[in-house]
């Protein structure tokens, strides 16, 4: 019998063992910023002094549960109160918690401080992205879930750093201030990277701040952390931390990079593309841009985004339906791609949806087109 | 009645008496009856079917967790799930629930013949089938049921949700007109319908907790009816309240949702105390210890619950001054609810304790609440929450707080109460399979999810990152487990109704109160003359 006993415990001690290590590994980060630290120490010091108390309240009810017990004939003694009792653990926890408000509040007065920023950085949430804007430095890119559908539908083997990767990441230097300012244009997301223990709200319509300074270079990821929609487990967050320098180079090659692309707009404009290139660009950016809530087959998802099959927009007169994408329908969940997309892309995307799943417009849309379409 | 003259009434009532007061046959009992154990009743069977449905939404959304990648619901249909599950858990499991055994319980502690406001009782029961049907059908419309989650912060549920919208902003007015018209009754009864002699001071202290917890759902609920119509302006109406375009704030939202929000927590968690602070002395066979520091402690909790509903909201961007005001407030709640865990702690201590099902439910309640308590702790200093936010160290700690706390008390209420509802003794053998399931299965689902919001796990996603992977599969494991373990419940009270050896007028022998001093069951008119209190 006790042997059995012992080998039950035994088998149920290794049984439990990995979820043990699986979830050692999973405390809380200890990031790589001054203030991601000192939230770990918070974290673990209220931890410990929880860890404390319980051992003190499970001990003293296992002990009784085991001594006082009337199985064994233990009389009930008689006392129901003692001032003295308890006013010691009204006092004594009192006095815990003022001693774990004091370096709390101090973490918290810092963490507000987002003064002498050596840079700053314009965060705008969108349904399922994030556009990052390098303040007053002529930057700015949206960063989108790399991740292929075919990965989520487990039709294809998944990445290590399956829906943590996006096509383009924020790249920040280390050892300098940065601030975050933080919106969104449509519902509320929050952004929430646990490496610099950031998490902060983007509200449509009002801007909220934070700031970090990175200890270490690194690849670090989050994600979204506001339910904000059907894409919400979707939009995550890359940063790539880099050295001053090659912070320095890395901006200078996108600022030049945005000037050929300016150009290259420029020249899409004379542009005549074939109906068959347009379609087949068209597909792509469809599938990337517009198919995640109008869905690849352009059926929609009934009552909650409109079919573009047959719809009155995508086979009705072609400036309108330039003008929808463009500049998105105010109140609805149809964001202004204007900004998102060169005017060849949004021309593509629109030959696209005018002659496919039995839409037959015929008509190709060139990016002067696009271009000329004024809100 | 006023015509009457007394010498006539009394002939009517002691000729008609026992025909006049049965209780009609059949369908038209339930629907007609104005006695307080059969509402209870009917509260206690339609918190029972929201549970096991909820629970069904919560078996799904753990098969779409089991591993990385789509399994069976598309996103949108998660989110539907998420929500739904949330507002079935709160409005139509846990609610009702203890509006059931208030309904149930207090006329027998108090020595009362019914509740004083039956009509109304009835009514506030059956609108409620009404709210949930129409909850749940518009899962089944197009662009499906509400998926903001059951928080449904604007502008995600204005702007950008489906117009389906609309029905569950009047399911919840329904709601909240039923839990209005439940707590007025509570109140109206306990201030007028106590036996001679019964002071305050001597209340039990689940009469106690529910008159507090009346108080509350009358002070917030017409909170939540304000904001839902809010929305429903803003959805509908043109309005702006939540828009910032036309002027209006979306942060708002969050600060109204939650005035009525954090009280509503302590809604669902002060019975459940009082409960408690009912099991635990009689199966240590002691007297409760701190009787009066126990009511002090709720109603201290009950006043804190107004000034700390901003730590819901630490990552909105509030001003520094208030993530303080609201930090300090929060640790302060510690306090009061530490007093109940070692008032608890001391009853037991030097007791002669027994471990009938109740007890175990009970002792469970007190361990893992204060496990739901630490965590919230934690959750309250708030830099560290900005690490916690949102992730799935929050969903461990609300249901550390809302299933093995108030659901595990719910259960040892129904354990402790159910040879006096229903005259027999039920099979301690399957009680206490349930009990051992259930509380092996709850942390197993429960307890690892802290670390996967440690490690950064965002709540409310249908999708995540490898790294999660393992402990997301235990922890569906787990709620397989916990779901199929309530089985095991409801086989259990359909056979204790039907049959078993018949209960005494008081089955447990440490028990106290007017509840037992009445045959099991007790007759249809609970106290028709007032018992003496000392």
């Amino acid at each position: 019998m006790y042997s059995n006993t012992k080998r039950l415990l035994i088998s149920v001690g290794l049984l439990l063992f990995p979820i043990f290590v699986e979830a050692a590994q999973l405390n809380m980060t200890k990031g790589v910023t001054g203030i991601s630290h000192d939230i770990y120490h918070l974290h673990m010091t209220i931890f410990y002094i929880c860890c404390a108390i319980g051992v003190g309240v499970f001990g003293a009810m296992i002990y009784a549960m085991l001594r006082h017990r009337k199985s064994q004939g233990h009389k009930a003694a008689n006392f129901h109160e003692s001032v003295k009792v308890e006013l010691a653990w009204t006092i004594i926890p009192f006095l815990i918690l003022i001693a774990m408000a004091v370096p709390a509040t101090g973490t918290l007065i810092k963490m507000d401080d987002t003064k002498d920023a050596a840079l700053t950085i314009k965060i705008t949430a969108s349904q399922w992205k994030w556009h990052y804007d390098y303040f007053n430095k002529g930057v700015g890119f949206y960063s989108i879930l790399k991740t292929p559908q075919k990965q989520i539908d487990n039709q294809q083997a998944k990445d290590t750093d399956y829906l943590l990767e996006v096509d383009k990441p924020l790249v920040l230097p280390v050892n300098r201030k940065i601030r975050f300012l933080i919106t969104s244009e449509d519902v509320i997301h929050s952004w929430f990277i646990p490496a610099f223990a950031i998490q902060k709200d983007a509200n449509p319509g009002f801007i909220n701040e934070a700031w970090t300074r990175i200890d270490k270079t690194g690849v670090y990821r989050g994600q979204c952390a506001q339910l904000c929609g059907k894409g919400h487990g979707f939009m995550p967050i890359v940063v790539k931390a880099v050295s001053g320098k090659e912070f320095d180079s890395w901006l200078k090659a996108q600022q030049q990079a945005k000037l050929v692309a300016a150009k290259s707009a420029q020249a899409a404009l004379s542009k005549t593309l074939s109906k068959a290139d347009l379609m087949k660009e068209g597909q792509n950016v469809y599938l990337a841009h517009c198919a995640v809530c109008h869905q690849p087959n352009g059926m929609g998802l009934q009552g909650v985004f409109p079919a573009l099959k047959g719809s009155k927009t995508a086979t009705g007169p072609v400036h309108d339906h330039i003008h929808t994408v463009k500049f998105g329908r105010l109140g609805t969940a149809m964001q202004a791609f204007s900004k998102q997309l060169t005017d060849e892309e949004i021309a593509a995307a629109i030959t696209y949806e005018r002659n496919s799943w039995g839409n037959n417009m015929g008509d190709a849309v060139q990016a002067s087109d696009v271009h000329k379409v004024k809100q | 009645m006023t015509t009457l003259n007394p010498e006539m009434s009394a002939t009517i009532n002691s000729t008609s008496h026992e025909h006049h007061h049965m209780p009609p046959r059949g369908m038209m009992r339930w629907l007609k009856t104005t006695n307080h154990k059969d509402i209870g009743t009917l509260y206690l069977w339609f918190s029972f079917i929201m549970f096991l449905i909820g629970g069904c939404m919560a078996m799904l959304i753990r098969v779409e967790l089991f591993e990385p990648g789509k399994v069976i619901l598309d996103p949108n249909l998660f989110n539907q799930m998420t929500t739904v599950h949330g507002l079935i858990m709160v409005f139509g499991a846990v609610m009702p629930a203890f509006t059931g055994l208030a309904n149930w319980l207090i006329p027998l502690m108090i020595g009362a013949p019914d509740m004083a406001l039956p009509r109304m009782n009835n009514w506030s029961f059956w609108i409620l089938p009404f709210a949930f049907s129409i909850l749940l059908s518009t899962l089944f419309m197009p662009g499906g049921g509400p998926n903001f989650g059951w928080t449904f912060y604007a502008p995600l549920s204005t702007h950008y949700s489906s117009d389906s919208t609309a029905l569950f902003v009047f399911s919840i007015h329904i709601m909240g007109i039923s839990s209005i018209m439940g707590a007025m009754n509570v109140i109206v009864t306990i201030f007028n319908l106590r036996a001679p002699g019964m002071k305050w001071m001597n209340l039990p202290l689940f009469v106690w907790t529910w008159l507090i917890t009346a108080f509350l759902l009358i002070a917030v609920m017409p909170v939540l009816a304000g904001v839902v119509t809010m929305v429903l302006t803003d959805k509908f109406f043109g309005t702006s309240f939540f828009d910032a375009a036309g002027g209006g704030d979306p942060v708002m939202f969050q600060h109204i949702f939650w005035f009525f929000g954090h009280p509503e927590v302590y809604i669902m968690i002060l019975p459940a105390f009082g409960i408690i602070s009912s099991i635990i002395p009689a199966f240590s066979r002691k007297k409760l210890f701190g009787y009066s520091s126990m009511v002090y402690a709720t109603v201290s909790i009950a006043v804190l619950s107004f000034i700390v509903w901003g730590h819901h909201m630490f990552t909105t961007g509030m001003p520094l001054f208030s993530e303080l005001f609201f930090m300090y407030c929060t640790m302060i709640i510690a306090v009061p609810t530490g007093v109940k865990v070692f008032n608890w702690v001391a009853t037991m201590w030097r007791g002669s304790l027994s471990f009938e099902p109740p007890m175990l439910f009970a002792i469970a309640f007190v361990i893992l609440f204060t496990i739901g308590g630490f965590s919230g702790l934690m959750l309250a200093i708030t830099p560290a929450d900005f690490q916690y936010h949102n992730t799935y160290f929050v969903v461990a700690h609300f249901h550390y707080v809302l299933v093995t706390g108030a659901v595990f008390a719910i259960m040892a209420a129904a354990y402790y109460w159910l040879p006096k509802w229903t005259g027999h003794m039920y099979s301690f053998k399957l009680a206490n399979w349930h009990f051992w399931c259930s509380v092996i299965s709850v942390n197993v689902l429960f307890f690892p999810m802290h670390f996967l919001g440690l490690a950064g796990m965002p709540r409310r996603i249908p999708d995540y990152a490898l790294q999660f992977a393992n402990l997301n599969k235990i922890v569906s494991l787990g709620g397989f487990a916990f779901g199929l373990s309530q089985l095991l419940f409801f086989a259990l009270v359909i056979k204790c109704i039907r049959g078993g050896e018949s209960a005494p007028a008081k089955p447990w022998d440490g028990a106290e109160g007017l509840e037992w001093t009445l045959p099991s069951p007790p007759p249809y008119h609970s106290f028709t003359t007032p018992p003496e209190v000392e």
